[in-house]
């Protein structure tokens, strides 16, 4: 038996593989829930289903939270496409939150409302920026390496925000922020057709139609896919390798800072050590997962949200620890990252030749 | 001042025991191409697999806690559950040639909630309810050296540990001593410069790449045993762990991938870890702040080796990278 | 009556839809040196990594000492006594001689290093190499770098030997000296396969020539029973004039000045050292040298692509006259100055291309800055690709196949095309049929003596002496990074170029 590279899958196929690779996750999973609250595998999964899409909320709260993920997800594709290995998105999430809850706390009670949402923006995008350039200048002068960079950035995030939520506690003592202008509502987004989550899905699905363009269509993207792919060639072509990983990360943070933004003034209207909650990292998977395709990234952040929410559900009605969700997730993505095997190689067995 | 210059000191060790064994196992993976980001998930998935044996043990024995079965019971136990998720790691790097970022970043989620999970609600699930606490297995976990508290100070920087803590010690000068002086070393080391050359020159190449990932996590998986039995005195809580397994991937870097160099460093950023408590008359909020300097640490050593590009300090050439013979 | 030390009977072995061997079969008998001649793309190193255990056969026996015996891995070859000399080098770079030698051999005993060294100058002196064991690789020289992977595959004790086109990075005197070699370990009893599309060599150094086409097995003859003309005729499939049609050079008029060049690399060596030439339109002048010579740190830094330490470039415009200096200029503000400079580099999907993207989109690479908007413009690209695929002959399924499938002959025109459909009037080519077989490669000499003829000043770097003097007008030999001589093509001497090619720059 030995293994042999492939020519060449057509698309539906690799994508039938990935499917299959899917159902076989959610049976392996589902016998895991099954085999940790008794149900039966069926209803396994009528309860998830009914967690993420039982009520009119819940499909509203499932939707903003596929929003933000893909949002975060639209943030982390052209780095990666660079293969500018930016771990950090959670790092950066956190600092557009932090600007955005500190435009919020300190001058939401003395600027108008629609100033007041300027300089918010502003001040989120511009936090994102900076984490995210600092480890980009050094990564295209020395070339340090951004992985752990990045990485080590999140945490000084964390600090950061943690430091801060005892400066601005309230109340006093608790080392919380709480809700930030609970009476007055500034800065909070404001309500389209009767509900709070349609201008942060807006806003995403926005972004996500723009980000599509931008890679496949401009001369930026063309850029960042030949950096990606050899840097040689952008030299010897004559592109400013350092302007385009500059440009390009500064890109990722500032999405990133829109996501700080939607989950601070959107969303908790706070601010907290987990505001980030970990996305940053599932952005990561959810953009690998859909080939850094930003269309196909709506199906993938759809599905990792389904699966928290769903087992998230069943966690609180069998009153077991919530992290059922990233044991659940985790199974699902070794699926679907092994699977990929399949799609780029074939094993052969004996000693014949093989057939195409 | 001596007392609160050693009790400083023996904090510091004691807070980078698990970093030590966690970027020991990184650094061991690491030398056979493999990038383990899975490492975090592994050290709750060794941390939680000795609570489950240490639980049942308990259970079973009743009030007879026999102390040879109440180490040994949990510490095998880790040693299983880490190389399970080892092997994970390993099937799909491996065998399956997946990307080695996306898959260990999974297998953190993964081993980060089977860690929560099973540590969270084993009470709930065996029946009992309540919040988990393995007091008794931990105690044998914490003896110290007999005549550590005879020595005064000096017993108590250098006596006063849980084997565990030794351990950690030993385990890093063999593991430098394996790679610089040994034939296994060298072949490992050739693997993670450049696979294709290793495996021309007879070296099995997945062989060799599934040992380093086995053992590197087995051994990570032992910080995450010390960090429950010894340093938490074996209580369980949720997100106990924190972030300790990314800084011991990050330690790999501060010693420049030398284990015997992870064992000052782990020592030195766990003083900057507890730093912040030594400092008197610091304001809770100024605390928060002191508690980045780890991470702080960590970025002025990569941008200081990435600025010197010193060709042994580099990291192993082919890290991340899947090997396929038959490429091209 | 010699032994067969090795046999192979009815190989065959496929990637995908590719047949790389079909039917092969060979013998090499104990003290013997058997060729093994094919053109690229004959499917040599293919069968010799099957041997060597890097690859499998889908079918077919193999025979040592007249026993047959399954290779699974290069392991399985050692212990068969196998031992094979890579064409690029197995070789960990930061490791040490005696570190490399001792990787992966089990021997018993204690891991020792010193140990090694010691055996390691004992077979040195048997054999008559020179090398210090406690050297890092990356410190070598490329000749020192294969003497490393020769002592490597004695110290195991190897009876059969498999060179990979060893002679391709040597100078003719090392290559003289390896032969030597190679000779005195014949005479100790070993059974020598020597892989090479150069005739004149196979001439010279084996007993026997086995002849591979298109991964089938055509003969074996006798050397001192065949000729040139015949192997030639054999390799290729049909008789083939191997010349090349110069033509004397029109109006030459001074196109491109170096200078002084001094290049630093990043470790702080000199690679180029105070370099001076000027090359001419409706020329084609030959750079000469052994690998790592400078070569590709000259042509990228006329491209834009160093950092000069010292010198000039100066380019005079065809039409003005005008002088323009290119010193420490990018690609685009050279471009940008009306410059028509093209560059085909040595390393072509690492660097000319980008090998995951189609024909369309690498055409794109020099021009996706046209257009005013921030859109790219796909028309344009597209039809010079077409019209490529159209006028060189590519073979590829369309122009939306990404480059990394095509093979080495068809990235090659690709590559080729692209840079000399903006009529350049400065092309430099740095090893531009490496890898190629004949008729493709006669292909890129017409294509680059086309553009002479069109009064592009045309730099050609290459390895095969051969054809740098049958090809050329004028030849600049570079040594160490410096010029150790410049002389007109026709009438040059291999030999004489050789020893410019070693000696201390001037």
């Amino acid at each position: 038996m030995h293994i042999i590279k492939r020519a060449a899958m057509p698309s539906w196929k690799a994508w039938l593989i990935r499917l299959a690779a899917i159902l076989l996750s959610l049976i392996v999973s589902g016998l895991f829930v099954m085999f940790v609250t008794k149900l039966n595998p069926i209803s396994v999964y009528i309860e998830m289903w009914k967690g993420a899409f039982g009520s009119s909320r819940k499909i509203w709260n499932t939707a903003q939270g596929t929003a933000i993920l893909l949002c975060i997800s639209l943030a982390v594709t052209p780095a990666f496409k660079m293969r500018f290995w930016n771990i950090g998105a959670e790092g950066q999430v956190m600092a557009g939150c932090i600007g955005t809850a500190a435009v919020m706390i300190l001058f939401g009670n003395k600027l108008p409302t629609f100033w007041l949402m300027v300089c918010m923006v502003a001040a989120s995008v511009a936090s994102g920026i900076i984490w995210a350039l600092i480890p980009a200048i050094f990564k295209a002068n020395w070339n340090t390496n951004e992985t752990l960079f990045t990485l080590m950035m999140n945490y000084v995030a964390i600090q950061i925000a943690s430091y801060l939520s005892t400066v601005w506690e309230n109340p006093a003592g608790s080392a919380h922020i709480g809700v930030i202008n609970m009476n007055t509502g500034k800065g909070w987004f404001p309500a389209i057709f009767g509900h709070e989550q349609t201008i942060n899905i807006l806003i995403v699905a926005v972004l996500t139609a723009v980000m599509f363009v931008y890679l496949k269509y401009s001369k930026h993207g063309y850029e960042i896919a030949v950096v990606g792919e050899s840097e040689n060639t952008a030299r010897y072509v004559g592109m400013n390798v350092k302007k385009v990983i500059l440009r390009t990360m500064a890109l990722s943070g500032a999405i990133c800072g829109i996501a700080g933004l939607i989950i601070v003034a959107g969303k908790d209207h706070s601010l907290s050590t987990t505001s980030a909650g970990g996305q940053g990292f599932t952005a990561i998977m959810v953009s690998w997962l859909a080939k850094f395709n930003p269309l196909m990234m709506i199906l993938t952040s759809l599905l990792i949200v389904f699966l928290e929410r769903g087992a998230g559900a069943i966690a609180t009605s069998f009153r077991i620890n919530d992290s059922i969700a990233d044991i659940v997730t985790g199974i699902i993505l070794f699926f679907i990252i092994g699977c990929e095997f399949f799609v780029n190689y074939k094993i052969v067995f004996g000693n014949k030749g093989a057939k195409q | 001042m001596i007392t609160t210059i050693v009790n400083f000191l023996q904090r510091a060790i004691v807070q980078g025991i698990p970093l030590l064994y966690g970027s020991c196992g990184e650094i061991i993976t690491e030398k056979s191409g493999n990038l383990n980001l899975g490492i975090p998930g592994i050290m709750y998935v060794g941390a939680v697999s000795g609570v489950i044996g240490a639980f049942f043990n308990e259970r079973i024995a009743g009030d007879k806690l026999n102390p040879f079965f109440a180490v040994l019971v949990p510490l095998l136990c880790s040693l299983l559950g880490s190389l399970l998720m080892s092997l994970i790691y390993g099937f799909l790097t491996v065998t399956l040639r997946s990307n080695q970022n996306v898959a260990g970043l999974a297998l953190t989620t993964f081993g980060v909630g089977v860690g929560n999970f099973f540590g969270g609600s084993l009470a709930t699930l065996y029946g009992e309810g309540g919040a988990l606490s393995l007091k008794r297995t931990s105690d044998f976990f914490k003896t110290a050296l007999p005549f550590a508290s005879k020595l005064g100070d000096f017993g108590k920087l250098f006596f006063s540990y849980g084997f565990l803590a030794y351990l950690a010690v030993i385990v890093a000068i063999v593991a430098a001593i394996i790679l610089r002086k040994t034939r296994v070393g060298l072949n490992l080391r050739a693997v993670g410069e450049s696979p294709a050359t290793a495996d021309a020159a007879g070296i099995n190449v997945n062989r060799y790449k599934y040992l380093a990932i086995c053992i590197g996590g087995m051994i990570a998986g032992l910080g995450g045993l010390y960090f429950i039995m010894d340093y938490t005195c074996g209580v369980w809580s949720n997100g106990g762990f924190g972030d300790r397994g990314w800084l011991a991937i990050a330690l790999v870097i501060f010693a420049i991938w030398k284990p015997d160099m992870a064992a000052l460093g782990s020592a030195l950023f766990g003083g900057l870890y507890v730093v912040y408590i030594f400092i008197p008359n610091l304001s809770r909020s100024s605390q928060e702040l002191f508690k980045m300097l780890p991470y702080l640490a960590t970025i002025v050593v990569l941008i200081a080796t990435s600025m010197r590009k010193k060709r042994e300090h580099q990291p192993p050439q082919s890290l991340g990278l899947a090997y396929f013979r038959e490429d091209r | 009556m010699s032994t067969a030390a090795l046999e192979l009977k009815n190989v065959t072995k496929r990637f995908g839809n590719i047949l790389a061997n079909n039917n092969v079969s060979l013998t090499v008998n104990k003290g013997e040196i058997l060729s093994v001649l094919g053109e690229n793309g004959s499917g040599k190193t293919t069968l010799m990594n099957m041997i060597s255990g890097i690859y499998y056969p889908d079918e077919g026996h193999i025979y040592i000492d007249g026993k047959e015996v399954l290779i699974h891995s290069p392991r399985d070859a050692f212990n068969h006594g196998i031992g094979m000399i890579h064409q690029h080098f197995k070789l960990v770079d930061v490791f040490s001689a005696a570190e490399n030698i001792a990787l992966g051999f089990d021997e018993p005993g204690r891991f020792d290093l010193k140990e090694v060294s010691k055996k390691v100058s004992e077979i040195s002196k048997k054999y008559g190499f020179n090398l210090d064991p406690s050297k890092k690789i990356y410190a070598m020289s490329v000749s020192e770098k294969q003497t490393v992977e020769i002592i490597k595959v004695l110290y195991r004790g190897a009876d059969i030997l498999i060179l990979d086109e060893p002679t391709a990075v040597l100078t003719p005197q090392e290559t003289e000296k390896l032969f030597k070699i190679l000779r005195s370990m014949r005479d100790d009893g070993k059974a020598i396969i020597i892989i090479t599309h150069k005739l004149h060599e196979v001439l010279e150094i084996s007993d026997r020539v086995t002849i591979l086409r298109k991964g089938e097995y055509i003969d074996t003859v006798e050397t001192s029973k065949t000729n040139e003309a015949e192997l030639t005729e054999m390799m290729v499939g049909k008789k083939v004039s191997l010349n090349i049609d110069r033509t004397e050079p029109k109006d030459p008029q001074k196109r491109l000045t170096i200078q002084n060049l001094t290049v630093i690399s990043p470790d702080g060596t000199k690679v180029l050292d105070n370099v001076g030439f000027t090359a001419k339109s409706g020329e084609i002048l030959g750079i000469a040298g052994i690998a790592g010579s400078g070569q590709r740190e000259l042509l990228e830094a006329v491209a834009g692509l160093q950092n000069i330490a010292d010198g000039k470039i100066t380019y005079f415009d065809p039409s003005s006259g005008k002088a323009e200096s290119l010193r420490n200029k990018t690609p685009l503000q050279i471009r940008d100055l009306g410059v028509r400079l093209s560059f085909v580099p040595e390393d072509r999907l690492g660097m000319g291309l980008v090998g995951n993207m189609d024909i369309t989109d690498n055409m794109m690479l020099r021009s996706y800055k046209s257009g005013k908007t921030v859109f790219l413009e796909k028309k344009p690209p597209k039809s010079l690709a077409e019209k490529i695929v159209e006028e060189l002959e590519v073979v590829t399924p369309s122009i939306s196949t990404p480059v990394r499938r095509l093979s080495g002959g068809n990235v090659q025109k690709v590559l080729v095309g692209r840079e000399i459909s903006s009529n350049p009037t400065v092309l430099m080519a740095a090893y531009p049929v490496r890898g190629l077989d004949i008729n493709s490669s006669y292909l890129i000499y017409n294509l680059l003596n086309r553009q002479k003829e069109n009064g592009a000043a045309v730099i050609f770097v290459g390895e095969d002496l051969d054809v740098l003097i049958e090809l050329c007008d004028w030849i600049l030999v570079l040594s160490s990074g410096r010029v150790s001589g410049m002389i007109p093509a026709r009438g040059a001497k291999k030999e004489e170029i050789g020893l410019m090619m070693t000696a201390r720059g001037k």
